[in-house]
């Protein structure tokens, strides 16, 4: 998997649309780079304190779904909006659905 | 002897969309309906309707739904294996990238009815064993190897299923001791036939250098490594 930090909401200047993340992968710095990326699962991970089947480790599933602007930035789906306090936080991006 | 159902090919060619080259009376000649015609006697072959065959006598229903029943619409469509990226070949050495064996590098084998892939590992190099694994969790790298004489055809999606527990009723006493015998072994017959089919491949794998090496090495990424620009 990819790293990958995520944090920012899409948004405008007053408005922001929490069920879209913009996700910085490292190592992309263009748009054009980003269409490998299109479709990747992404992850979220972190930790609680109560135990969930066995893990204190729980998981946010998502995807990456376009480039968002020149610089290799990508807006990322999950399968719920991540939460406020995650914003700056590791992000995995992985390999697979892969088309290679 | 079968009938042969040949494209209607018209006699009459077009000039234009809608306006033939031949009148109706040039076509009447061409079609040779003067020569059915006179084969017959004068008058055009006229068949009579085939007697109907007796219908079995049916008793009018006793019930009709009180609405229009709504029929659901025919579904057409037919089941088909995914199609198969131009990547993989039989032969090819793919790297899994999720579940157990994530970053293993593995041979493909085939493509299942169901469009899961074949793999294995083989088992010896790599402790893969044969299994499916699905193309979108899949990198096809461009390492082949030759997979000739490696005889896949009894491996189908049924080999894989599940089998199904036996219901067994028994007394409260028994049932304590039962579930702590009940281990899942594999039967013998599939660890043969693993070794039949690792044993040749086994053997063209040596053939080639580092491959055995290659294969027993886990794909993972390094600090500074960009996948959307590795080429596989």
């Amino acid at each position: 998997m990819v790293k990958g930090r995520q944090g920012e909401r899409v948004r405008s200047k007053s408005n922001q649309y929490p069920n879209t993340s913009l996700v910085q992968i490292e190592g992309v710095n263009t748009k054009e780079e980003v269409s490998w990326y299109q479709g990747k699962r992404v992850a979220y991970i972190y930790k609680a304190k109560v135990k969930v089947k066995g893990s204190h480790y729980r998981c946010i599933w998502g995807k990456v779904i376009r480039p968002h602007g020149n610089t290799g930035i990508v807006r990322a789906k999950f399968t719920s909006n991540l939460p406020p306090k995650s914003m700056g936080s590791r992000v995995r991006v992985m390999m697979f659905p892969s088309n290679i | 002897m079968a009938p042969s159902t040949k494209t209607k090919v018209s006699r009459n060619p077009d000039l234009i969309r809608g306006v033939g080259k031949y009148s109706r009376s040039q076509m009447y000649h061409k079609r040779g309906l003067w020569a059915i015609k006179a084969k017959n006697g004068g008058v055009f072959p006229r068949h009579d309707a085939k007697p109907a065959a007796a219908e079995p006598v049916v008793k009018p229903p006793k019930y009709y739904p009180a609405d229009d029943v709504k029929k659901p619409l025919a579904n057409k469509r037919k089941a088909r294996p995914t199609k198969l990226r131009a990547s993989i070949t039989p032969g090819t050495v793919l790297i899994i990238l999720s579940g157990r064996f994530k970053g293993k590098r593995v041979v493909f084998l085939k493509q299942l009815a169901s469009g899961l892939l074949l793999v294995t590992g083989p088992f010896k190099i790599n402790g893969v064993p044969l299994r499916r694994v699905n193309q979108a969790y899949v990198i096809a790298t461009s390492t082949k190897v030759d997979i000739a004489g490696v005889n896949v055809e009894k491996f189908d999606d049924k080999y894989f299923a599940k089998e199904v527990a036996k219901k067994n009723k028994k007394g409260e006493g028994e049932f304590f001791e039962a579930e702590k015998d009940e281990k899942k072994t594999l039967p013998a017959a599939k660890k043969e036939d693993q070794q039949g089919v690792d044993a040749v491949l086994l053997k063209s794998i040596e053939c080639v250098p580092d491959l055995k090496t290659y294969l027993s090495a886990r794909f993972s990424l390094m600090s500074g490594m960009k996948p959307h620009e590795l080429v596989f």
